[in-house]
């Protein structure tokens, strides 16, 4: 039923249909609606789930860790500095093969501190062995919940996975969104069925020492997993599109006006609605521009990328994350999917914005556009502010 | 594509107003996008709160810089801010504030509304929230929203008491902008 409604409600709304047995977060900016109302919904006995108020998201992550490890479907929610201070525990569940669900509600990161909306966070924990997907809006956020738990627990991938949507902009941001029944919810997401289970009748031990003998192994198996998640996206959005009547093609891209595109913007997340409007606004104009969204950032889908831009003269990969002292993070994956290949664009130019809440707007787009010329660039910074540069700037 | 830009402190309600015009632009067939934007994040600090609406979904995801409506929930706003900075040609500004409020000088056809929200709030409500019979005003000064509509969505967000003042606002908010209008 479609429904207006705040990103983190529609996100709650959407993990109570989904039914995990454990919940556990610590409030954070801009997560903390999303935990609220989950509380809220355990409390009144709509959601019957265990609610584990912990004292720091290290323990909230723990918690998850252990609820999964005893075979049931768990949620978590963060952003920013709490999934920092995660991280220990989030490679450790990944290391495990536990598929956690959790929600990050994107938010830049400290020092100086800041609670709007970047990707920073994130993107620092892309080697963590967690699937990340990104929602470009809140239709999207939601029904991309059901299709983590789907492929999380499919025993060919047993990964947690990262829901990310960006803070404020999707959290507090209220739309319209189609909610999914619950008997379209429990028709496509089967109960949890782990592989192994912590049970006092059949004792096992998960998580321990792996020596030199063994350690690598299991590495190696956690990177195949990955590269096999590409097919297994695809696979399973046509099955939700069966369920919901939805049309994502894979959720690896979407390609946006790319065909015939002479320009094309590479981003992810919310901003590409932005960029669409401003390709809509250059196409109108007998501009031949384009974007090409990331959906999927990990496992990252070089092979559709290549096939989506090789014939493209000039891409912008437009980043909401630095990665101090090098190139930025999605720029260096679009580099890298042409490296050594026959065809690809001419130039693939740079580009950061929106850090810490920078509003990015349309001009900032038609910016991007403009600086993508013969001349590459590497993390050419949009909307800077030179006055705030000068020397004698707090003096 | 309409945009509206609501100026408030934070406390002061701007995002149940926000809230409000998209329940009620939602029930009217149209998709709208409702969001806030905070400065510092305590109380009385000065932040916005957006609607962008369309007959389509919304992509565009900027703040709002050059609205066709501004509703300034606190007049004291004005003295540090443009609150009508990039208002359209044509657009309509509604402030809550007393009579004798101090005007910037507008553009030919932009048109401002002041509304003693604030009295209308105290004298239906008790307390000086002035949200719902501001967005009665927006609605009878714009014609974007019909006013049994607004009613309607106020009666599903508010119970009780607080219901029956904020409904009562609503339409007295509507009257006073309807009655300037006949002149």
């Amino acid at each position: 039923m479609k429904e207006f409604v705040e990103g983190s409600h529609a996100i709650a709304e959407i993990i109570k249909a989904c039914q995990p047995g454990v919940i556990s977060a610590y409030p954070i900016t801009p997560q903390t609606h999303i935990v609220e109302d989950l509380a809220q919904m355990v409390s009144n006995g709509e959601l019957k789930s265990q609610f584990v108020n912990v004292e720091s998201e290290h323990s909230a992550a723990s918690v998850v860790l252990g609820g999964s490890a005893t075979g049931v479907r768990v949620y978590t929610a963060t952003s920013s500095q709490g999934l920092f201070y995660m991280q220990e525990v989030v490679f450790n569940i990944a290391g495990m093969r536990l598929p956690v669900v959790m929600t990050c509600a994107n938010r830049a990161i400290s020092a100086p501190i800041n609670i709007w909306n970047d990707q920073q966070d994130s993107i620092s924990l892309r080697d963590a062995g967690w699937i990340q997907i990104y929602a470009e809006d809140n239709q999207e956020a939601v029904d991309f919940h059901l299709i983590a738990y789907r492929l999380g627990e499919d025993k060919r991938v047993m990964l947690p996975v990262m829901v990310c949507m960006d803070g404020f902009i999707l959290t507090h941001g209220m739309e319209t969104v189609d909610m999914p029944q619950q008997d379209k919810v429990d028709k496509f997401l089967p109960k949890y069925n782990p592989l192994y289970k912590l049970d006092t009748a059949e004792p096992i031990s998960m998580g321990l020492l792996a020596d030199p003998d063994y350690y690598m192994e299991a590495r190696f198996a956690i990177q195949e997993t990955m590269k096999a998640s590409i097919g297994y996206l695809s696979e399973i959005s046509s099955e939700f599109n069966a369920v919901f009547g939805r049309d994502y093609k894979d959720l690896l891209v979407e390609e946006y006006q790319t065909k015939d595109a002479d320009k094309v913007i590479v981003a992810m997340g919310s901003v590409c609605g932005t960029i669409k409007e401003v390709i809509d606004e250059q196409r109108a104009k007998g501009k031949k521009v384009g974007l090409l969204r990331i959906i999927s950032y990990r496992p990252f889908p070089y092979a559709r990328i290549y096939e989506a831009l090789k014939d493209v003269p000039r891409v912008a990969v437009l980043d909401k994350a630095v990665s101090l002292g090098a190139y930025a993070p999605i720029a260096v994956e679009i580099k890298a999917a042409f490296y050594g290949k026959k065809k690809g664009p001419k130039v693939i130019s740079s580009f950061v914005a929106g850090l810490g809440g920078r509003d990015i707007t349309l001009e900032s787009v038609r910016e991007v556009l403009r600086r993508l010329t013969a001349k590459e660039v590497n993390s050419d910074f949009i909307d800077l502010k030179p006055e705030l540069l000068k020397e004698e700037y707090g003096k | 594509m309409k945009e509206i830009r609501i100026h408030a402190r934070a406390g002061q309600g701007a995002i149940t107003t926000a809230t409000l015009l998209g329940y009620s632009y939602f029930n009217e067939g149209k998709f709208p996008y409702a969001f806030p934007n905070f400065g510092a994040a305590r109380m009385g600090a000065p932040m916005n709160a957006f609607v962008r609406v369309d007959s389509n979904p919304v992509r565009l995801r900027s703040q709002i810089y050059e609205p066709d409506y501004v509703i300034i929930a606190d007049p004291t706003l004005m003295r540090g801010f443009n609150c009508f900075s990039g208002l359209k040609e044509d657009g309509v500004a509604i402030i809550n504030g007393k009579d004798d409020l101090e005007l910037p000088k507008l553009k030919a056809k932009q048109k401002v509304f002041v509304v003693p929200a604030n009295e209308i709030a105290l004298r239906n409500i008790g307390r000086p929230l002035g949200n719902t019979a501001l967005i009665g005003a927006f609605a009878a000064a714009t014609g974007e929203l019909k006013l049994e509509n607004l009613i309607a969505v106020v009666k599903n967000r508010f119970s009780g008491k607080a219901q029956e003042g904020n409904v009562q606002s609503v339409k007295e908010g509507f009257e006073f902008v309807k009655n300037k209008l006949k002149g």
